[in-house]
């Protein structure tokens, strides 16, 4: 049993609803009690769906437990054909079907339908959300694909892309533009936009996989390479060098000459270089997210963006592996968990300038007056905008430049505070006019409480220091006490003056 | 005025024959009401016993609720729970001794069962009499079922109001409680205008505090200010109070109807009655008068959701002059609402339960003005041309009473105004 506040991820089968909302004429029949069909108002209300998703629910009700809801079951299977007619039928059941054990897969078999049925296991009390899509997008592959011949020309399937996914609407239309300027052919997309029988008869027909999201597609993507010869791409093109790289590997692959993949389109690396990002160096930046997106935002933030990224995790766990790694290499610990709580404590800790997260993080950085972008799922309805937005690619690389760098004080704002920081109404009190002046006056008062925390015990400041410290513009000023703080205490002094502060200054000078 | 002869109409709903059918229900569970009733209940942390469904359900309804680390939680059953590795009742223990620890400033927690809890016949009502001797006189630990396979949506506040009934001390004395948790700008209005009455001795349930609760007793009267509090109903009833029936305090007319009750009930004159309400009655109409011509005539659908369906049908024929097509409710408890029904003149199909893919078929057909559903079937039906409300705003919002007669009347009409205004 495990005390859960706000959850990173959904149960399993919210992860199938994703895959089957995503793709056409297919429809998923869940063995579930009554109220789990709130997964419904995720795509209507967070998506603006036009549509219901394509699924039935058995909604089984306690009364029904003591007589037969394999039957009840069976008839929802039946009736939900005979109404949607889909070319392929997914069933599965819910945590709490998963516990009466009425085997909705053998009972759909039982029905005869005319067309494939996929059944799903799908262990709710171990797994969730991301494992629920990946597993999905898996069997039905693993049902549906038959072999092929390859196209003449050279093509490749996009595979990840699904409801609910962070910009997987717009990645796709980025990719698109880069592979057919590359000269190849987008022969398949799913599971978005794809039906059971495009899967069947058109998957094994490429000659290579794009895995856009391994959350998704990484298993499918193997079976693939295993059983239909179809390598496929490992770089996930989010960012300016990783897009360089995509580019490579894929050219590398297929000995493709020099191809024209839209780079003009490219602004961000100018945007970077020029005077007024200057201010960006060394920014102290926290990420956290899902892998995918976190091993790409860490590589932007240090390389691309000239930030320092100070600290970094992931909540699905599928990936743990790959997020300790990255942070061994950075030489930074990796913070792999679902409770919001640790990742607040985290945040507090090292006091970055800028979160680079997740909607929870958003509103972390909100409490503790830490800006914060989003940069990865769980979707929010603010994560689905009306304009094109992608991640992936050299607009993607636009987005994220602008997205970074909008709740921060810009370049020359952050000048006009270093010199009119004693001004009566332009203070550093007054804080950044877009992130509202009184969240700041909290902002304060809040640091004053939650410092002593993780300050030094036995460090003592003397008064002209703490008031040195103030003059210190409050968006730097967490990081001044703490350096000053590690500073004295690696000099193993007991008390921190006003020579102690500038001294630890020119120590850490960059 | 003669109020009772005025209301009788000879043709209302009760003895229509109710449509039931059976298929997907498309609505929530009854854990959904943890959602407000941890707004209304300031000192209580609502701990679910469940799966990462549940957890999931609670944030995806109360996403907007972020901000501060709220009152309300889920502990995740996991595989060894379920294999019987752990003991259960232990591994309770433990996220409840954490959670204490944690939230030092609790006294109420509320044990909520779900639907794998059910199933597995976890027995929570045992946890919570182990808990309370444990960690009595600070914190009280009661056990409700918020589970879908038994509560529907609303019915999760009838399920938390019920379990504390039996906690609630004794008194000989004649008192009022007003039972259903209401905003605190509605409570705060009806205690004001009982207090003109001259009604001493009022008290809500539930009760914004622990310490604040009523007392009951064969001498206690109580008026449901929500149509869903049937067991709580029951339960008073069982404790020897004495319920006043009447329709539910919705509109202008609903609302003098329900002070009527409890006027008579304490024998308060025709002329105090109307000293203390003429005033805001007159708000009431001037208010809905408004908005009336541009709701009248038009047509409406209600899907089931929360039992408010058949009070605010009522409202919206008779103060609103709308036309009821289908009036549907997940649950329709005659005993509660027979006032409402006699009271909803004849026309509308009434409904009960749900076959959620006949019930859009029925709708599509009639092509309603104003179709009353889910967040999970708004977006669908307006891509099809219908307007809609979404239902849970009903729930959530302040309805009740003179003051908010036009502010009930207006949600109705935004949707259509809407339509009016955009010209894309």
């Amino acid at each position: 049993m495990k005390l859960s506040v706000w959850t990173y991820e959904g149960p399993p089968h919210v992860g199938a609803m994703r895959v089957v909302t995503a793709m056409k004429n297919t429809h998923y029949v869940l063995h579930a009690p009554q109220g789990d069909t709130y997964a419904d108002l995720l795509f209507t209300m967070i998506e603006r769906k036009n549509a219901r998703p394509p699924v039935t629910y058995t909604t089984f009700k306690a009364r029904d437990l003591g007589s037969d809801t394999s039957e009840i079951f069976k008839k929802a299977c039946k009736d939900a054909y005979d109404r949607f007619k889909p070319q392929a039928l997914v069933v599965g059941a819910s945590c709490t079907a998963e516990l009466i054990q009425d085997d909705p897969g053998g009972l759909a078999e039982a029905l005869n339908l005319s067309v494939p049925t996929i059944p799903l296991e799908l262990p709710s009390y171990q797994r969730k959300e991301n494992y629920g899509a990946s597993e999905t997008f898996y069997q039905i592959i693993r049902k549906l694909v038959k072999s092929s011949s390859k196209t003449e020309n050279l093509s490749c399937n996009i595979l990840g892309p699904a409801s609910l996914g962070f910009r997987h609407r717009d990645d796709i239309i980025e990719i698109e533009k880069i592979l057919s300027g590359m000269g190849i052919e987008i022969n398949l997309i799913a599971p978005l936009g794809a039906s059971p029988e495009d899967i069947q008869n058109k998957t094994a027909k490429a000659h290579f996989n794009v895995m856009l999201y391994p959350e998704i597609a990484e298993t499918a993507c193997r079976y693939l390479e295993k059983e239909f010869n179809q390598p496929y791409t490992k770089t996930i093109p989010i960012g300016i060098g990783a897009t360089k790289a995509f580019i490579k590997e894929i050219s590398d692959t297929f000995g493709l000459q020099k191809t024209n993949n839209n780079i003009e389109t490219l602004r961000a690396d100018w945007w970077s270089k020029s005077i007024d990002s200057t201010y960006f160096t060394g920014k102290r930046v926290y990420v956290f997210g899902d892998a995918t997106h976190v091993k790409s935002s860490v590589k932007i933030a240090n390389e691309e963006m000239g930030f320092e990224v100070v600290g970094l995790g992931c909540y699905n766990r599928e990936f743990a592996r790959d997020i300790r790694a990255l942070g061994k290499e950075l030489d930074l610990e990796s913070l792999i968990t679902e409770d919001y709580l640790e990742v607040e404590a985290e945040i507090q800790r090292l006091q970055p300038e800028l979160i680079l997260g997740t909607q929870m993080e958003r509103h972390i950085g909100k409490r503790l007056g830490i800006p914060c972008a989003v940069i990865s799922a769980p979707f929010h309805v603010q994560d689905h905008p009306a304009r094109y937005s992608p991640q992936v690619g050299w607009e993607g690389a636009n987005v994220i430049f602008d997205t970074w760098v909008h709740p921060l004080v810009m370049g020359l704002e952050e000048h006009l505070l270093h010199m009119f920081r004693e001004d009566f109404e332009f203070n550093d009190n007054a804080g950044p006019s877009h992130l509202g002046g009184h969240s700041n006056m909290e902002l304060n008062s809040n640091m004053k409480k939650t410092e002593p925390k993780y300050t030094i015990e036995e460090i003592i400041w003397e008064k002209d220091a703490e008031l040195e410290l103030k003059k210190i513009p409050f968006f730097v000023r967490g990081k001044a006490r703490r350096n000053t703080e590690t500073f004295a205490k690696d000099k193993g002094l007991s008390s921190i003056s006003t020579e102690t502060l500038y001294e630890a200054k020119a120590h850490y000078a960059r | 005025m003669n109020i009772s002869s005025s209301l009788k109409i000879k043709q209302g709903c009760s003895n229509v024959p109710i449509l039931k059918e059976k298929g997907q229900n498309e609505v929530f569970c009854g854990l959904t009401g943890i959602i407000w009733l941890h707004r209304k209940i300031q000192d209580a942390f609502f701990l679910v016993v469940g799966s990462r469904t549940c957890a999931h359900l609670l944030q995806s309804a109360a996403g907007v609720m972020i901000f501060a680390e709220p009152r309300f939680g889920t502990a995740i059953l996991e595989e060894k729970d379920l294999a019987g590795m752990a003991d259960a009742q232990d591994e309770l223990d433990l996220q409840v001794e954490k959670l204490l620890e944690r939230r030092p400033e609790i006294k109420q927690l509320f044990l909520v069962g779900s639907c794998p809890s059910e199933v597995i016949k976890l027995d929570l009502s045992k946890a919570a009499e182990r808990l309370t001797l444990k960690y009595a006189p600070n914190v009280r630990v009661l056990s409700y079922s918020g589970s879908g396979i038994e509560t529907t949506f609303t019915q999760g506040e009838d399920a938390c109001l019920a379990s504390i009934v039996p906690t609630l001390e004794n008194t000989p004395s004649e008192e009022l409680i007003l039972v259903g948790a209401l905003p605190d700008i509605v409570e705060d209005q009806f205690l004001s205008i009982l207090k003109n009455f001259g009604i001493t001795n009022v008290s809500s349930f539930p009760s914004r505090t622990k310490n604040n609760a009523p007392k009951v007793g064969k001498n206690v009267k109580f008026i449901l200010s929500q149509p869903f509090l049937g067991d709580t109903c029951e339960a008073l009833e069982k404790r020897g109070a004495h319920h006043i029936k009447a329709p539910f305090p919705f509109g202008e007319e609903g609302t003098t109807m329900w002070l009527q009750a409890i006027a008579q009930e304490f024998n308060v004159s025709q002329d105090k009655f109307e000293e203390v309400t003429n005033g805001p009655r007159n708000r009431a109409l001037k208010a809905l008068e408004k908005i009336k011509n541009k709701l009248s005539g038009k047509s409406v659908f209600f899907f089931p959701d929360s039992q408010l369906e058949i009070p605010l049908a009522r409202f919206l024929v008779r103060e609103c002059g709308m036309e009821a097509l289908e009036v549907s409710s997940p649950y329709i408890n005659k005993k509660i609402v027979l006032s409402d029904m006699e009271m909803l003149p004849q026309g509308p199909v009434i409904s009960e339960g749900q076959d959620v893919d006949l019930q859009i078929e029925r709708c599509k057909s009639q092509k309603p003005d104003l179709t009353i559903c889910g967040m999970g079937l708004a977006n669908p039906l307006e891509a099809e041309g219908l307007a809609t409300k979404w239902s849970i705003e009903l729930v959530f919002s302040p309805v009740h009473g003179y003051e908010q007669a036009g502010d009930l009347a207006s949600l109705f009409y935004r949707p259509l105004k809407r339509r009016e205004v955009l010209q894309i």
